[in-house]
Formats: C-alpha cells, structure tokens, sequence
C-alpha cells in the first residue's frame, strides 16, 4: 500500500502543516526539560570533568584542577587505551556490522518465506536472547562456555576454555547472539515493505534469488540498513556488558572502552581520566555516525 | 494477512534444505545458552552443566530467605514500568512534533542527543548524575531513577517513534484539522491509536533496559528495601564473590521471567515490530 | 431507647437521624435532680482520689519530689524528658528518638554474612536495651548491602562527598588514606573530641599494631575489626610422601623452590606443588598473598613515605619478578592456569586443589584456614585440615634481607568503622561504636561465625586464640613482622600494575622486560618524579 503525502496540503506561516506553535512546544516541553535535566547537563558536565584531574577520593576530589588537555595526552600515551581502542573496534566490527546485522537480515529475510508458526517460533527464540537480563545472561554465557561442563564443550566433545584461550572471539559470538533480535526486526519491517510487485517482476523474468536479493531488495531496503549499521554501531561501540563475562580479561584481552572506563571510575576513583576517555568515545561514536550517514548519501547519488 | 511472496514463490529444493538448515541451527544457536535457565533453577544441585539431576523447588525456598528477594523484583517493575510509562507518555508527543515540523539541523540535533545517551549511561557519569540527583533533591528516591532512566532512553526512543509517525499520512490529520480538531485530540484519537504498536513495542523495549540495569540504581538508591533486582542478584554471591548457583539460578529465573511474559503479551497483542518509515 | 439502639449504626448515618426526635427528648427527660446526683458523686470520687493518694506510703509522694529536685541538680534538659519510677530508683527517660544509622557491605545470607547476622541479631538489640536501661530511646539502622567492595567505597565515596550516609561506617583499612584526603573523614578525635575519645577504657585493649589498620599520618581514624595475617599453608601428609619435614620452615625463597622441585620430583603429576598468586583476575589477593611480601622480602616496601615515591623497576622489584619466573617458568612448580581465570575462578580453584590433597603448599591468610578450608562451615571443606595442614611464615629473600632487617614478613589488611563527620549524633554515634567494640560484643561476632578470628582486643584473642592452632601462630608469629598496604590514593592503580607484571612473567616475558616495561607505565601513572629505580 503506496501512502503519498497530498500535494498542496495547508500549512501556516511556519510550513507546519499541521501543529500549531503552541501545541508543538506543550508537547515537546516534557521532553526538553528531561532531556536537558538528565540528559545534556550530566553529559556536558562528564565532559567537563575530563579535563580537570577530578578523583572521587583523595586530595583531588576536594581540590580538583583544570588540566586542559593532560587526560587526553595521557591517553594517548596509554598503551592500555589503546588496546582498549583495537579491541573495541575488532568487537564492534566483528558482533555489530559482520555478526548482528548480517544475521538479522537473513534470519528476516528467509523467515519471511517461511510459515508463519516457524517465523513466530523462531523470532520468539531470538528474542529471548534479547531480553534476558544483562547479569542473567553473563551467567548463562559462563555456564554455556565452562570449560568443564559447558554446554558447548558436551556438543564438542572439547575441554576448550572457551573464555580465556579465545575471549574476544567469545564475547563477539556472545554479542551476535544478544542483539540480533534488533537487526532481525527492523529488517523484517523493512523486508515487508517492499512492493510484492517488484520482487514479482524480477521472478518472472528470471532472476535468481540471490539476484532478486541484490538488485531489488537491499537497493530497496538502504534507508533501514543505514540506521540498523548506526544504531548497532552506536549500541555495540558502547557496550559494557562483556564485563559481567569476562571482566576485560584475561589480563586485558577483551578489556572494551566502556569497560576501561568503568575500570578507571569504580576501581581507580580517577573520574577525571574516566571521563576524558568517555569523551574521546563521544568524539569517535560521531565520526563513525558520520562515516555511516555520508556513505549512505554517496552511494544513493 | 497472508505473506504474499509464498503463494508465488517457486522454492527450490536446493532453496528449501539450506533455508531449512539455516533455521535449524540458528534457532540451535539461540536456544542452547538459555536451556541452562529452564533447567538448572530446578535441579537440586545446579552446576554449569545442562542437567536436571535432581529436580527440586529447593533453590527457590533457600533464595526466598533472603527477605528482599521477591521486593526487588516488585522494585524492578516500579522502575522499569516507570521509566516505560514515561518515556511514551512524553516521548510520543515529542516524536511527533518532530517528525510534523521540520526546522534547520532537527536531524542533526537528534543525533547528537542520541550520542550524548551513550556518554551518560557510561560510567564517567556517575559524579554528575549523583550530584545532580543531590541537588533536586531525589536521591533515594522512585522518581529520581525513573526520571535519569528516561533521559537516557528518550533519544532513541523518539527516534524509532519518529520513524513510526514519519510513516503516518497527514491527510486524517489535516482533515481533523479542518474540522476544527486541536493538535491535543489529534494526537490522542488520531495518531495515538495508529502508532499504538509502536507505542507498545517502545515501551517493552524502555521496560526491558530498565530492567536489566544496575548502574543508575547504584548510584541513587540506597534505601534496601528499594533496591531493584538486579543490584540484588550480587547478593547471592558468597564472601568469596563465588555465585551461590543454586540461588543465582533461582532468582535469576525469576527476574526473567516477567520481561518474557510481556513480550509475549506484546507480541500476541500487537505484534512485535520496530516498523520504521513505510515510505512511498 | 429501644428504638434508639435498634436503628444501630445505620440510622446514626442517615439524614433521618438529623430529624430523630430521640435525642432531645432524652436530654429533656434528665431532671434537675440527677444532675444533682451526678455532680455530688463525681465530686466523692475526686475528694476520694484525692484522699486515698494522700494517704499511700510516702514514697509515691516524694517521687515527684525526688524527680524534681534531681532534675534541678543534674540540669537535664527539662524539655525531653520524663522522670520515672523504676523499682527503687529513679529513671529519666529521654523521649527523644535517636536514630543510628550502620553501613557495613554485609547482607544476612549473602557477603559478610556473619557481620549482618551479628549487627541484626546482637548489635541492634542488645545496644537499644542498654540504652533503654539507661533512659535513652535509641533506633539503630542497619542498610544490608552484597555488592562488589569497589562498588561498595564508590558509594560511600559519593555519599561522603555529599555529606551525607551512615553514622557508622565500615571502611576497608587502606582506603583510610584516600578518604582521609579527600575530607571525607577525620580522626576519631577531631570529630569526637579527644578527650570523649580517650575517655574509652577499650583502648588499653587494643594493640597498637593493630590499631595501625585504621590509622593514617600519624592518626587514628576509628576502630579496626581484627586483622589477619599471611603465611604458607602446607599439606603435611604430602610432604611426608615427598620426603620433606612436617615441621617445615623455610628461611629463604630458594628453600621454598628446592621444596616444590622436591615435590614436584615425588608426587603425581596432577598435584600442583605451590600456589603463589599472580595476575589480575584475583586482584588484592595477588598483593597481599603475592608480591607485596616478596618486594618487603628483598628489602624494600613498595610506597615509601618519607619520599612519597613507588618502587618502579628497582632490585626488589626484578627480585620479586625472578621469583615468579622460577616458580611460573623455570622450575613450573606452579599452575600458570588457574593465574589466567577471571574474577575469583583462579583463586577457588586454588582453594579446591588445596582441600582435595591436590596442591601441597599456598600462600594465603588467615581467611583461607577460617572460612575456606574450614571443615565444618568452609566453601571447599578439608576434612583432616586439623591434623594434617602445617604452616609457616613467608621468608625473606635470604635471612635478614627483608625490610627492617626481618628474617620473615607478613602482611595485613583489615578494615574497621569509622564515625561519619557529618553525623548528627556524636554521642550516641560514640556508645554505639563503643558498645561494637566491646568484649562481650566481639565474643558474641565469633560465636555467630562459629569460629575464631584475630580481633581487636588482646582479652579477647587470650581466650579465644588458644584453641586455634593457626590463629595463636599468625598472630604470635606473623603479626609482629607483619606490613600494611600503602596508605596512598594511587596504590590500588600500582597494585594493579604490578598484577599485570606478575601476569605477563606467568605467560613467559622475560623479568627485563616486564619490569621496564612496569616502571613506564608506573611514571605514567603517578609521573616520573615519584618513581625510584636502581
């Protein structure tokens, strides 16, 4: 079903066609006023702490000094933030854009085929892994990964320690799992909105599927697959919740920035330099949102 | 409504044995690392194996014990249905002016709140948020997590609603308009119940993270008797910080439990779908 | 009047009732002579009342006379407070509520069991009787918490800094330096008063050197639990098997290493001959049973306070390091697995080799025979830990090498509690702290746990340590020689540091290496001018 927009609707003064001034700020004040409050200030204000060298304890939580930029030379010199940084990207590349959003798609578009009781089952299944809450799901995955009795080891018939000789590769797998479920729902939604006609037409003349699937369908679906790789992307680059699995170990194998972050604020007390890492993760989530947005405006041209 | 691509589709077998086979290792894939949390609550002794040895409602009567066990959870459902309650009682709204007016670096401006949510549900936020919480005067409090909870959602939830209304014709809203409707009513009989799946899915989905978080609660609540469920799941960890698996098992089913059931309810009722932009 | 009853409830709510014609007609029916009558008994009662207390036993009288003339000569504060007859004596009893409020990590079945237990069941009650007793209505708080301690002192970090929190805090020993600097805390004295402080006859109790758990520059902060201290814990029946003395003491590294080759020679392979933490997953426990006793072995501490510098790549440090490579790399007398694990994994499966017979020496404190290989209430049992477990005291290097010229070292943690300087209830705050402290309070604690620990007072350790053979030998022979960490806001970032070097010698860096690559990363972190080398 084809919506257009009426041409030549009425709008006031504003171009607003619909909403009123007053109106549109009653509705939108709730709103401002919680974001700004719980929203904007603390993040200006974090921001704000990363260039002072505030500590929570010590003589620096009472007397704490604008240090300019001195936290993020410290960063930069800091071979544990690097490694923080590599290890951040290999697991937001290898769960988010490799694992979750290639999984969604193909689970979307082959349960879409499917019988509508296999599609319930199976997303139902995927979606559990979703909600499951964060400090439940840490400890399922330790059982499941145990290196005595996991279960993947009963299938493999292994004694693989699964979480310490190969735990980045561990928690990727792990991260898939988890939020597939977001990547499979925003593509079946945008599977389902592709007009019937056009996949019909290139049936007809011919085209395999997996011709159909690149010329009609991921050309048709851009727009959804661009905010799916931004909002995965975003979510995935922040992630903390390894953690509960793996502690950012062993040593600091999968030791992800928001998990260095938590290190240097619950552990260390030192919110100063905790926060200018939070910054540079700031600074670096709008380049890669950039990245995604303008690749995505290229390519349409 | 009937999938339209099947009737017409021609699968071959080829087609249909990988299809088939993709599904059923997926599904493998997902199922297996839950098994554990249908089975071990109620073995008698829980291991990290997949087992039921045992069978025994035992992990519950000992995890009982602990008398704020089952009050978190109640606290968890204040927080979570809350935060949930909020954030589309004041996020519908602001999506939808959003998404009908349109004015300079509006997406601009969406995705820079969107990056600021993820510097303050981080840790480095912690100070402010606390001092902040001090200074209104709500710490300790219901409302205080509910409200930094939803400011933390409410980027992305407009987000995903905005593409919801985005995808709504204006032409009943213009033609309410003209029958002299106030913006108000609009929103309530007109465009409220269309998004009202989208509304439902925005609301299990702010519920669901609210639920599963520890870190604002952390910070703000120290009334126990107020503390949620998932900063009383480290309780059941021994001096050692070794998880007692038998009550960690147990609770953990339970704090699961109701985010499944009301997907499912969600899911039966609506249907469970982030539909974004139906464009034209 | 039938009438009247009859309608009940029911027609008192009506509107009829407005209208009942009932009420007034039974005003008007009392005639002038019952309200005479009335009035003349009521008046017999009073004067009766009046005479019959006239008449009581003279005591009752002066009561009042006692309470007031009392009143005057002590000044209490008239506003509050009821004078009361208890038994023979005279009772003032405040009629204000003082609120106490106690944070401790500790949650009844959960972390710190025993401390939650002992604050519910004994603390609380026991010290609202007292005060009772002593005319004082008092109400204790206890907020039960089983959350990480590092999430525990974050939280105490930022209610402190707000100036709010409990009265009576329990902080672990060696954050006493950070939140003493941070104003979050004072001295028990500046915020009590010297002399109240020293009013407290306990203090003679309490050694000094334990009372260094809680003290910092110079000063005391509050009162500690106990300590605890380090040793080597060794597995007699594997040492007969090997051929090595059951009374083992070893009086330097090398005779701990010539031990576990032994062992490793003799035994079966599957028992690991020595466990000597390392790596990052057991945090703390790494230092404390690790390379904090091996650096104070080769002579140094790791923070020195007269300079205010850390031990960056220096000879105690590479000495430390040479240590673990023997162990890790060169003889692999230990289990480089277990260093690898997560979180507490390594240590417990340490603490399960130790009790199965399957590791036949470790380093580790008092926690380990107390709560870990307990018999009756441990996580991992030992069964014949009685008779069969032997232990020793950490050497130095070499005899003499180690710090203050000591032929052995050990160290302690501990915490205690502290009095919040923002209570608003100085006085009750101090009887409450002062009640924790007490004999009869810390016995009560042990019984709880059903079992013996090193505490504050030496009355109370006389008794009790006697019939523990481990206890009486840490605290007769460890705690003497015994250091404590740096009281430093930077250490727990050094500690982890130094965690990683330790990590890094088990995977098989070479000490060169591993140390230079610790001091860079040390002048990073605390800058290059409070660094020592040599």
């Amino acid at each position: 079903m084809v919506t257009e927009i009426k041409a030549g609707s009425r709008t006031d003064k504003s171009g607003n066609s619909v909403l009123r001034g007053g109106a549109a700020s009653f509705f939108l004040s709730p709103a401002t006023i919680i974001i700004i409050i719980f929203l904007v200030i603390p993040a200006f204000w974090t921001i704000y702490l990363g260039i002072t060298n505030y500590r929570l304890t010590g003589f620096s939580a009472v007397d704490p000094e604008i240090i300019g930029l001195e936290n993020f030379k410290r960063a930069l010199s800091d071979p544990a933030f690097f490694n923080s940084l590599k290890v951040t990207f290999i697991f937001t590349i290898g769960s988010a854009i490799l694992g979750q959003a290639v999984l969604g798609f193909f689970l979307a578009w082959i349960l879409f085929g499917l019988s509508k009781r296999i599609r319930s089952t199976v997303e139902i299944i995927v979606i559990a892994a979703w909600m499951v809450p964060s400090s439940v799901v840490s400890f399922l995955w330790i059982a499941f990964l145990n290196g005595d009795v996991g279960t993947l080891n009963a299938i493999l018939g292994s004694q693989t320690r699964w979480l310490i000789e190969y735990p980045l590769e561990s928690i990727i797998v792990f991260n898939i799992w988890r939020g597939t479920a977001f990547s499979m729902l925003l593509f079946a939604a945008a599977v389902a909105s592709i007009p019937k006609s056009h996949l019909e037409v290139a049936r007809v003349a011919g085209a395999s599927r997996g011709q159909q699937l690149r010329t009609i369908v991921l050309p048709a679906i851009r727009p959804y697959i661009l905010t799916d790789i931004l909002l995965i992307t975003l979510w995935t680059f922040n992630d903390f919740g390894p953690y509960l699995i793996t502690s950012g170990g062993p040593g600091q194998e999968t030791e992800l920035l928001a998990i260095f972050v938590y290190n240097n604020a619950l552990r260390f007390l030192d919110f100063g330099y905790a926060s200018s890492i939070a910054a540079i993760m700031l600074l670096i989530n709008l380049i890669l949102s950039l990245i995604v947005i303008t690749t995505g405006r290229k390519r349409s041209k | 409504m009937k999938n339209p691509f099947r009737a017409d589709m021609e699968k071959s077998s080829s087609e249909r044995i990988t299809s088939a086979l993709f599904v059923v290792i997926v599904s493998l894939f997902f199922l297996l690392p839950i098994a554990w949390l249908f089975l071990a609550p109620f073995d008698g002794q829980p291991t990290y194996r997949l087992k039921l040895s045992d069978p025994s409602f035992n992990n519950f009567r000992e995890m009982s014990q602990n008398p704020y066990a089952y009050r978190s959870l109640l606290n968890s459902a204040i927080f979570s249905a809350g935060t949930g309650l909020v954030i589309i009682l004041i996020g519908a709204p602001a999506a939808y002016v959003l998404s009908r007016v349109k004015f300079k670096g509006r997406d601009v401006f969406l995705y820079f709140l969107l990056l600021f949510s993820s510097v303050v549900s981080g840790s480095a936020a912690m100070v402010p948020l606390f001092l902040l919480a001090l200074r209104f005067n709500i710490l300790d409090t219901y409302h205080g997590v509910i409200f930094i909870l939803a400011g933390g959602l409410l980027p992305a939830a407009i987000f995903i609603l905005k593409d919801f209304t985005d995808s709504l014709p204006r032409s009943y809203e213009e033609s309410a308009k003209i029958f002299g409707a106030s913006s108000y009513r609009i929103l309530k009989d007109i465009v409220a119940p269309v998004i009202r799946p989208g509304l439902a899915v925005i609301f299990v989905w702010a519920f669901v993270q609210s639920w599963g978080n520890f870190l604002i609660p952390f910070i703000i609540i120290r009334d126990i008797n107020k503390q949620p469920a998932a900063v009383m799941m480290y309780s059941f960890y021994t001096e050692a910080g070794d998880a007692v698996i038998r009550t960690v098992a147990a609770f953990g089913f339970l704090y699961t439990i109701p985010v499944l059931l009301m997907y499912f309810y969600v899911n039966r009722k609506y249907g469970f779908r982030f539909y974004g932009g139906i464009k034209g | 009047m039938k009438s009247f009853t009859h309608s009940g409830a029911k027609g008192l709510i009506g509107k009829r009732e407005l209208n009942r014609p009932d009420l007034p007609t039974f005003r008007k029916r009392v005639s002038m002579k019952q309200r005479t009558r009335s009035s003349v008994a009521i008046g017999l009662a009073l004067a009766l009342a009046i005479g019959v207390t006239s008449i009581t036993p003279a005591s009752a009288n002066s009561v009042g006379a006692a309470c007031a003339k009392a009143d005057q000569k002590a000044k209490v504060g008239k506003v509050n407070v009821i004078c009361k007859q208890a038994g023979s004596k005279l009772v003032w009893t405040d009629t204000r509520v003082r609120t106490v409020e106690i944070a401790a990590n500790a949650i009844p079945g959960g972390k710190n069991s025993q401390t939650a237990s002992w604050i519910n069941n004994f603390v609380i009650p026991k010290f609202t009787l007292a005060s009772a007793q002593k005319g004082q209505q008092v109400k204790v708080n206890f907020v039960p918490k089983g959350i990480d301690d590092n999430a525990f002192k974050t939280q105490l970090a930022l209610d402190l800094s707000a100036k709010r929190g409990a009265d009576i805090i329990n902080l672990d020993g060696f954050w006493i330096a950070e939140f003493a600097d941070a104003n979050y805390i004072k001295p028990l004295e500046t915020v009590l008063g010297k002399k109240t402080v020293n009013a407290w006859d306990g203090w003679s109790q309490m050694p000094k050197s334990i009372q260094g758990v809680m003290s910092y520059d110079g000063k005391l902060f509050g009162t500690p639990s106990g300590t605890d201290g380090r040793i080597i814990y060794y597995n007699k029946k594997l040492f007969a098997d090997a051929g090595l003395p059951t009374d083992w003491q070893p009086k330097s590294w090398a005779e701990i290493l010539t031990a576990a080759q032994t062992l490793k020679t003799k035994l079966p392979s599957d028992t690991v001959p020595f466990q000597l933490n390392a790596g990052a997953g057991m945090g703390e426990a790494t230092a404390m049973q690790g390379f904090l006793n091996f650096i104070a072995g080769a002579g140094s501490l790791i923070y020195d306070t007269k300079s205010k510098k850390w031990q960056g790549n220096t000879k105690a440090v590479r000495d430390m390091l040479t240590f673990y490579n023997e162990v890790y790399n060169v003889k692999k007398v230990g289990n480089s697995e277990w260093q690898k694990l997560a979180g507490e994994a390594g240590r417990n499966a340490s603490f399960e080799a130790f009790s199965k017979g399957k590791l036949a020496m470790m380093i580790e404190g008092d926690y380990m025979w107390r709560g870990v290989i307990n018999p009756a209430t441990g996580n991992y049992k030992m069964a014949d830990r009685d008779t069969n477990v032997g232990f020793a005291r950490i050497p130095s290097q070499t005899a003499g090498s180690g710090v203050g010229k000591q032929n052995f070292v050990s160290y302690s943690g501990g915490g205690g509690y502290v009095v919040n300087p923002n209570t608003a209830n100085k006085a009750t705050t101090w009887d409450l702290l002062k009640f924790m402290n007490s004999e009869e309070a810390i016995l009560a604690f042990m019984s709880i746990g059903n079992s013996v620990r090193i505490t504050q007072r030496a009355d109370v350790n006389a008794v009790t340590l006697t019939s523990d053979p481990c206890l009486k030998f840490v605290f007769e022979k460890a705690i003497p020689v015994t250091f404590f960490r740096p009281p430093s806001a930077d250490y727990n970032a050094v500690s982890t540091l130094l965690q990683k070097a330790t990590a890094e010698i088990v995977q098989g860096s070479s000490v060169a290496q591993v140390a230079a690559d610790y001091e860079t990363a040390l002048k990073a972190l605390v800058g290059a001018d409070k660094v020592t080398s040599n």
